[in-house]
């Protein structure tokens, strides 16, 4: 395996890879996104947890819904919704065609 | 970057046989393990192999991955795949406390321990969309390193460093703690001598290879780690159930738990100390009804777990290892997918280990108990026997209140309360020492790189040649190592729940200035040094002062009510614990209680409604603002540290032109990175 010291990166570049309108535009929509996935992230980590005590009035299979979502459900939207994030982040680098080559 | 990744690397190809074949091999050890039982080899020498082979394959891995090249010793060169990653993260995330301990805190807590489960999962998702593309971006070596380019040089890196240290060194104690608990129970030596058997293990996996060998060693006991995790919930899950499949079966056990509880207040019966007595209610006090302290807490803590999640840096400087900005943000997913594996597994474990016991053990003889419970009627480095039947009312009969179970016992003893072979035992045994060596790995090696390439080559010596700074990486490695044994073999057990404070700690010193340095362009140096202190100190300083200050804490924080009571706390506690001093000063404020006045910041302590108190833990009177625990401190802290960067960002100059393309610089994937400053370039 080769053992070549990965330096270009670091040196550092001399001009702006994308013009400033591009990096403007894709800024924007990527701070869209970022706050689209905050959002889930409150909900999912604090904001059903707040009903907890009436949704555990209702059972599933069992499970008091409440300590369902504490304990599964908020933890399947936190993945799936990572996931999601990854692929609609690399559309939105591919729309402004600032992806890596 | 481009050359190296466009050809197939043919060890990257090759890592999927590399691991099917590791894992086969892993499987066909534990077959030969479970023939050797039923041969009748002696426990003690599976044991042996148990602990002996893995910890050798691990040191076999290290050893092949060691290198001499710095990129290669801090970033694994940058070619590890998001999914291989994510593996590493996985077990690098996963300590001892997470595999032997959370089912137990679960089993404890009921509803108030899935704190633990949401706030270390859903701090993935803060670093996936603010932090991790960036940073990978930014394509140096360590978290300072980043604050020192993005903040103006050596200040901003000083205080990074200062606050990783801290919070890393807590942590990697707790870890050892970890490794000598299991390496005690199984190669059946002294704590104090399983503590540096343990930590031989952890040197050679990270010693040689840096990042490189370490992640290497930690995706191979990620496999270890998941394996021994799951197998017995499924095998518990079939045998409580009827069907293997813990994660959809124990809502019935849940179901079941409810009932039981109900039938033992009905008989009059009280739970443990430390056991909630409703295993599925969220927010209640002790008595079972809601109460708003108890909410405040738990949302408290899960936030605090999660900022902390996203800002502890042996975690972040994972993602500086992949190839590419699209693969760290992949590789955050796949990190959390395999973290979810056990998280969502050990509810289950907590559960079925509560069926077990209350149907089957409550209410029984004491003399004809189970023999799984005789085995485990062994002291625990805890100072108490790991399982404990204090018959309160002498009757003979273990009564709810009886039972008291040391929280690490409930994933440990599983495959005996399942009935399952020894093989399954020795498997949990290799699946925790994964865990806790896999951690203690990623956290040395952040320390080590903290002090050899920010504080020695970064700030003392620019021109130290490659060589000299890896040697002196290593000889750090070595004495950290050796400190953090040292610590952890005199405090012991005592100290586990300092783990809670690296999180808060982390919070309130690193995520506001690196969340702030990336999505807010208008951030200045000053403002995220003096961010980043304010949050540090308030913290720190927060959290020693209710810890080991109560009574001074209450006396400025308390209402006069709370000062008493305080005061009285005191006087309950074993006078072995307390010093001569505090006991007269408690003993005073009681004797004077109608003349004691509201603390002077009595104010304050009241902002929200709920009361500034203490409570007595660990054998001390510890302080809690608002009501909140100690172990939530970060609350305090982080929204601190933001509202100061923001308000001295708006009252110190703009950052230079240079510093601005920077920033636009690591938010967009393609190109390279133009530093403000050039002296901040690495090599």
């Amino acid at each position: 395996m080769p053992l070549v010291e990965d330096v270009k990166e670091a040196r550092g570049a001399t001009s702006a890879a994308v013009d400033r309108a591009t990096g403007e535009a894709y800024w924007k929509k990527t701070s869209g996104l970022m706050w689209t996935v905050l959002a889930i992230w409150f909900v999912a980590g604090f904001g059903i947890h707040l009903f907890a005590p009436s949704l555990n009035a209702i059972h599933v299979l069992g499970f008091p819904l409440g300590f369902y979502f504490a304990a599964q459900g908020s933890l399947i939207i936190f993945v799936v919704g990572l996931f999601w994030f990854a692929k609609r982040q690399n559309q939105i680098d591919e729309e402004f065609g600032v992806q890596e080559d | 970057m481009s050359t190296s990744t466009k050809e197939k690397d043919p060890f990257i190809a090759s890592l999927g046989k590399i691991y099917a074949g590791y894992t086969g091999g892993f499987a066909a050890f534990v077959i030969l393990i479970a023939i050797l039982e039923q041969m009748g080899v002696p426990d003690r020498i599976l044991g042996y192999l148990f602990v002996g082979l893995t910890i050798g394959v691990y040191a076999y891995i290290g050893i092949i991955s060691r290198t001499q090249a710095v990129a290669e010793y801090y970033v694994a060169g940058r070619r590890v795949p998001a999914l291989y990653n994510g593996m590493a993260t996985g077990s690098d995330w996963m300590s001892a406390a997470s595999f032997i301990g959370m089912a137990g805190s679960l089993y404890a807590l009921g509803y108030g321990g899935l704190a633990f489960i949401l706030g270390w999962t859903g701090g993935y998702m803060l670093v996936a969309i603010l932090l991790a593309p960036y940073l990978r971006k930014f394509g140096q070596y360590t978290v300072p390193d980043f604050l020192g380019a993005r903040y103006g040089g050596n200040a901003a890196r000083l205080i990074g460093v200062i606050v990783l240290i801290t919070a890393s060194f807590v942590y990697v104690v707790a870890q050892i703690v970890g490794v000598g608990i299991i390496t005690q129970r199984f190669l059946d030596v002294s704590f104090g001598v399983a503590v540096f058997v343990g930590l031989a293990g952890i040197l050679v996996c990270s010693m040689l290879g840096g990042m490189r060998a370490v992640t290497w060693t930690q995706v191979a006991q990620y496999i270890v780690l998941i394996i021994a995790y799951l197998i017995p919930a499924f095998l518990m899950s079939a045998k409580v159930t009827g069907v293997p499949l813990p994660q959809l079966m124990y809502g019935f056990a849940l179901e079941r738990i409810e009932g039981l509880e109900n039938g033992f207040r009905a008989a009059g019966m009280t739970p443990p100390p430390g056991v909630t007595g409703w295993h599925s209610a969220p927010f209640i006090g002790a008595n079972g009804q809601f109460s708003m302290p108890a909410a405040v807490n738990f949302f408290a803590l899960v936030f605090c777990l999660m900022v902390g999640t996203a800002a502890l840096p042996h975690i972040l400087m994972r993602y500086f290892t992949t190839p590419s900005v699209r693969e760290a943000r992949a590789s955050v997913a796949w990190s959390l997918f395999f973290i979810f594996l056990l998280y969502f597994t050990a509810p289950a474990y907590a559960a079925f280990g509560k069926v077990e016991i209350y149907q089957n053990i409550i209410g029984q003889p004491i003399a004809a108990l189970p023999d799984w419970i005789k085995n485990w009627q062994i002291m625990s480095p805890y100072g108490v026997p790991w399982i404990n039947i204090v018959d309160v009312n002498r009757d003979g009969i273990v009564q709810w209140g009886d039972f008291r179970i040391h929280p690490d016992v409930v994933v440990l003893a599983t495959p005996e309360i399942a009935g399952l072979p020894y093989v399954i035992a020795g498997l949990v045994a290799a699946g925790g020492l994964a865990a806790a060596l896999s951690t203690a790995d990623g956290l040395l090696l952040a320390l080590a790189n903290a002090l050899s390439h920010d504080v020695y080559y970064k700030m003392i010596d620019r021109n130290a040649p490659t060589a000299r700074r890896l040697i002196i990486s290593r000889v750090l490695l070595l004495i950290v190592a050796l400190a953090a044994a040292w610590t952890a073999g005199n405090a012991g057990a005592d100290i586990l729940f300092l783990v809670a404070w690296a999180f808060s700690i982390a919070a309130a010193g690193l995520f506001a200035a690196l969340v702030m340095g990336v999505w807010y362009k208008k951030t200045t140096n000053i403002a995220a040094i003096a961010g980043m202190a304010v949050g540090y100190v308030a913290t720190f300083g927060y959290l020693i002062h209710s810890e080991w200050f109560g009574l001074d804490f209450i006396q400025i924080f308390g209402s006069k009510d709370a000062i008493v009571a305080a005061a009285r706390q005191v006087g309950t506690i074993n006078p072995n614990f307390i010093s001569e001093e505090l006991r007269a000063e408690a003993a005073a404020i009681v004797a004077n209680a109608a003349n004691v006045r509201d603390g002077a910041l009595a104010w304050f302590g009241n902002l929200i409604g709920i009361p500034t108190d203490t409570v007595v833990l660990r054998n001390r009177v510890v302080g809690r603002l608002w009501g909140i625990n100690n172990i939530s401190g970060g609350i305090i802290g982080v929204p601190l540290s933001f509202l100061t960067i923001w308000l001295v960002s708006k009252f110190t100059p703009a950052p230079s032109q240079a510093m601005q393309d920077f920033i636009d610089d690591i938010r967009v994937p393609r190109g390279g990175v133009r530093l403000a400053d050039q002296r901040e370039a690495v090599e």
